[in-house]
């Protein structure tokens, strides 16, 4: 198991996970999503093969109400 | 005749009988609807796909934050807004640097390319200064601005009401410079007549077409109205609406007063004159004419 941040919450997660392996555990379906690594916006063409590494900083986001 | 006039007369015998000819161009996006509205601050995902209709807009602007990762609710606003025949704006709002928002406006790009949405080249651009106040910050939003413009986006500037810097936007490339009216969510309407008239002036000496936006501020219809007679190209809220005692209602008020300012400020208003001027001939009137 590796150590990594998640929106800036710690969580532990399996080794050699890949984004949309995450994904799924957190069981997000949705396609309005972006993820970042460590500020590296990573396309969802790659989701299947970027591997998530200890000490990464995830950011996913989508889209909300606003002005 | 007078430049004004002969552009009034060209506008009354196209525009203000056949609105289809009154296209707004922002970009490569083009639009019969002059209202942008926002996706925020209403009380239900229904109530914001109700008002969104009440106000015939065609672009609605949207915020990027974190995922929820715990929610449970299964409900996402995009179940709530057409993608067929709404323009997604991603904004970058609550961003403080011109890094983040750069960064805000890379990943709302991307959403948009997944869900296949023409608004993914464009962005609304909001660097902001303070939390209080939610003035931009002038320098951190020219930074963002040339870093998208460089990036291939089409970069709608919220700013102040400043003169300088919407010209600092514009030479960096900005496709839209859009000043705030006062405040956002304020609702104080236009404070600054005089700079929001140098700003129009200004970005469209040379270029008439060039679409300057009001964006936030508005308070109610006769504000929104103010702005188009005034020569701004669209009128960008939120708050306005969303937290109106009726937000459906005023977001129809909205429309008409969009519609009713546009063609006021192209039709030409008359001259205003200290004194009066009689609509009826002087000519066989039965009174002797009086005068202090």
């Amino acid at each position: 198991m590796i150590e990594v941040t998640i929106n800036d919450s710690p969580k532990t997660i399996a080794v050699d996970q890949t984004i949309a392996a995450l994904l799924a555990e957190l069981k997000i379906e949705s396609p309005a999503i972006a993820v970042e690594i460590n500020q590296q916006l990573k396309p969802r063409n790659t989701f299947d093969t970027t591997i998530i590494n200890a000490g990464d900083a995830i950011e996913i986001v989508t889209l909300v109400g606003g002005g | 005749m007078p430049e004004s006039k002969k552009n009034a007369v060209a506008l009354n015998q196209t525009d203000a009988t056949n609105s289809n000819e009154d296209v707004l161009r922002i970009g490569q996006h083009q639009f019969s609807s002059r209202l942008i509205m926002g996706t925020g601050r209403y009380n239900s995902f229904e109530q914001m796909q109700e008002t969104h209709e009440a106000g015939e807009t065609q672009c609605v602007t949207i915020a990027v934050r974190r995922e929820k990762l715990n929610d449970s609710s299964g409900r996402n606003i995009l179940d709530f807004i057409d993608l067929d025949r709404y323009v997604l704006l991603p904004n970058t709002a609550g961003t403080y640097d011109a890094k983040t928002a750069v960064r805000c406006a890379q990943m709302g790009r991307e959403i948009l390319c997944n869900l296949g949405n023409p608004g993914a080249n464009w962005v609304k651009l909001e660097v902001l200064g303070d939390s209080r106040t939610l003035l931009p910050d002038p320098f951190e939003l020219l930074k963002a601005t040339q870093q998208l413009v460089a990036d291939g986006f089409e970069v709608l500037c919220y700013t102040n009401d400043d003169p300088i810097t919407a010209r600092r936007l514009k030479d960096a490339g900005a496709t839209a410079v859009m000043p705030a009216a006062s405040p956002i969510g304020s609702g104080l309407g236009i404070i600054n007549t005089n700079n929001l008239n140098i700003i129009l002036d200004d970005l469209k000496r040379d270029d008439p077409s060039y679409p300057v936006i009001i964006d936030a501020g508005i308070g109610t219809a006769s504000d929104a109205a103010i702005a188009m007679e005034m020569g701004f190209d669209a009128v960008l809220l939120n708050s306005a609406v969303a937290l109106a005692d009726c937000p459906a209602g005023m977001a129809r008020a909205m429309n008409l007063a969009v519609q009713a300012g546009r063609f006021a400020g192209k039709s030409g208003r008359i001259p205003k004159s200290r004194y009066g001027s009689a609509s009826s001939p002087d000519v066989g009137v039965i009174s002797k004419r009086r005068q202090n």
